[in-house]
């Protein structure tokens, strides 16, 4: 057995004109354990499908090429949500919504809010409380 | 024991030793009161958070030909125009025009009062439309222009209430999500929200209006402003612990400062989802060490300021004024308290980052000669309390 990896994927199609079940083809080929996030697949519309792929290495790669095939754009590097550090004041009204820590009080002294983004499974539940509009979404 | 002026007199010469109100709690644990009354000068106070009773006045020039304007919005947010021909005031609070407020709830709240005063300090261009029924000295009927916060004349913000000397700790008794000023409360208690900066701020300080009153200079959102009035809802007569800090609300400002001077940093328009519009301040008041008494209030701490827990979901909007029981300070800012018996996770709404931020500025300001204090020249009453409005038969 070689080492499983977890890769966050963001793909946008243009317009979904596909027949093919992607996510079943992820599963079944490459030996893909699938998370989605989030997805807007609408036909005939644009639309995005956010997820997480863990597998080996070597079939995370097969399964991004697999994905490539299709015309769509894929961005395995960007966060889905993001949170603007100037705009952001510290309060910490978000902390407690936040369902993974992604968001915390950082350093105890200074009582800043840290925001990690590998944490984030982009529940949006920052989005919906921040009074500051600090957090914001790729979508 | 030192004077105003003695006080004013060292900072003028940057001779002045000025600490944070946090700082000051361990230097004084470690060198005594009576030294340090005798060496700090002054000691700053802050906070951060949203303000509802905030706006401004706004006086734009004249047009040719003279317009006295009986309607007007800026960015579709609308102004109050019932004053002289080109004056107006924006509240923080206030919507834009169209916008459908809790017509799908929770409603966002995107734009408003609040979002048009902090784009007015960040200097961005923004859109004036008024209208008037015209007059033999205003004639012109309706104006659409675009001006940004150095084309107007004044731009004075006028607050008639901040600076809540301690605040409430909003829970939810019931078993659905509620969205309140204080922000969003989960069902069945599963979290609370608090607002204050606790050991920081201003009036926690100074529990008996000593040096804060009628005319103390303070730091508004970088500004030099002061208290014009006491604030609304000023009630300095309620509950008390054994050391003289309020158990509830108790004492508020009015403060004013040119908003021209202000920083954006310190003024943000706030969106509180499904309640509305609000606008992030931040004030420091430097406190001046006049004796040793002035110096102990100054170093209260988190765990000795308890704030009472209040059910927003019945409690509060009914007005019954039942409190769930008190908690410290020093309990919320661990994130977790205990409401009877209950975990229930802290968050907040008051920034104490920026109000450590703001106390440290105001420091530096005093420490480089730049912010000299003055004495009152009416004080905070402190046997008020509030009164509620009875809704009446015609007499
Ligand atoms: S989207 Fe959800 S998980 Fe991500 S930071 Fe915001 S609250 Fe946390
Ligand atoms: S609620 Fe917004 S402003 Fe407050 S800490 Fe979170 S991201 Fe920052």
């Amino acid at each position: 057995m070689s080492e499983t990896a977890t890769k966050k994927l963001m793909l946008f199609f243009p317009r979904w004109k596909s027949e093919k079940p992607i996510i079943y083809h992820l599963v079944k080929d490459h030996n893909l354990v699938v998370n989605v996030f989030r997805a807007r697949v609408t036909p005939e519309e644009e639309g995005y499908l956010v997820l997480d792929v863990t597998g080996t290495e070597d079939d995370i790669q097969r399964g991004v090429d697999f994905v490539k095939t299709f015309d769509v754009t894929v961005n395995d590097t960007d966060k889905g949500v993001t949170r603007d550090a100037d705009r952001c004041t510290h309060c910490g009204h978000c902390v407690v919504h936040c369902p993974t820590d992604a968001l915390v009080i950082g350093d105890a002294a200074k009582r800043d809010v840290a925001y990690d983004p590998e944490c984030c499974i982009e529940c949006l539940a920052c989005i919906r409380v921040c009074p500051y509009g600090a957090c914001a979404s790729a979508f | 024991m030192k004077t105003y002026e003695q006080i004013n007199d060292r900072i003028s010469s940057g001779k002045a030793v000025v600490l944070t109100a946090e700082e000051i709690i361990d230097y004084v644990d470690e060198k005594g009161l009576e030294a340090v009354a005798e060496e700090v000068d002054v000691v700053t106070t802050a906070t951060f958070g949203p303000m509802c009773s905030s706006g401004c006045f706004l006086s734009f020039g004249h047009t040719k030909p003279k317009i006295r304007m009986s309607e007007a919005w800026i960015e579709d947010v609308l102004a109050y125009t019932g004053v002289a021909a080109v004056d107006v005031y924006l509240g923080a609070t206030q919507t834009r025009h169209g916008d459908p407020a809790n017509m799908y709830y929770p409603g966002e709240f995107r734009y408003g009062g609040g979002h048009v005063i902090e784009d007015l300090v960040a200097g961005k261009t923004l859109q004036l439309f008024a209208l008037s029924y015209g007059t033999d000295c205003y004639p012109l009927r309706e104006i659409r222009t675009y001006f940004t916060i150095n084309d107007l004349n004044q731009a004075i913000m006028v607050n008639p209430r901040n600076c809540y000397q301690n605040y409430n700790v909003a829970i939810n008794d019931s078993d659905k999500t509620i969205y309140t000023y204080m922000g969003c409360l989960e069902p069945n208690r599963k979290n609370v929200n608090y607002c204050s900066a606790g050991q920081l701020s201003p009036l926690l300080n100074d529990p008996f209006y000593d040096t804060i009153g009628v005319g103390t200079k303070v730091w508004l959102a970088g500004a030099r402003g002061h208290v014009y009035a006491e604030g609304t809802q000023h009630a300095g007569g309620g509950a008390r612990t054994p050391e003289g800090i309020p158990k509830s609300g108790a004492g508020t400002l009015a403060l004013t400062a040119d908003m021209k001077q202000m920083k954006p940093e310190f003024v943000r328009g706030a969106s509180l989802r499904g309640y509305g519009i609000s606008v992030g301040l931040g004030v420091g008041i430097p406190i001046p060490i006049l004796n040793a008494d002035v110096l102990k209030r100054t170093c209260i701490r988190d765990r000795d300021i308890l704030a009472p827990v209040v059910d927003y979901s019945n409690d509060y909007p009914q007005n019954t004024g039942n409190v769930i029981g008190h908690v410290s300070y020093e309990q919320l800012r661990t994130g977790e308290i205990e409401v009877e018996g209950k975990k229930v996770a802290v968050g907040s709404l008051s920034s104490y980052h920026k109000a450590l931020e703001i106390a440290n500025l105001l420091a530096d300001e005093v420490r480089r000669g730049d912010f000299l204090l003055n004495a009152p020249f009416a004080s905070l009453p402190k046997d008020t309390v509030m009164k509620p409005l009875a809704a009446r038969e015609k007499p």
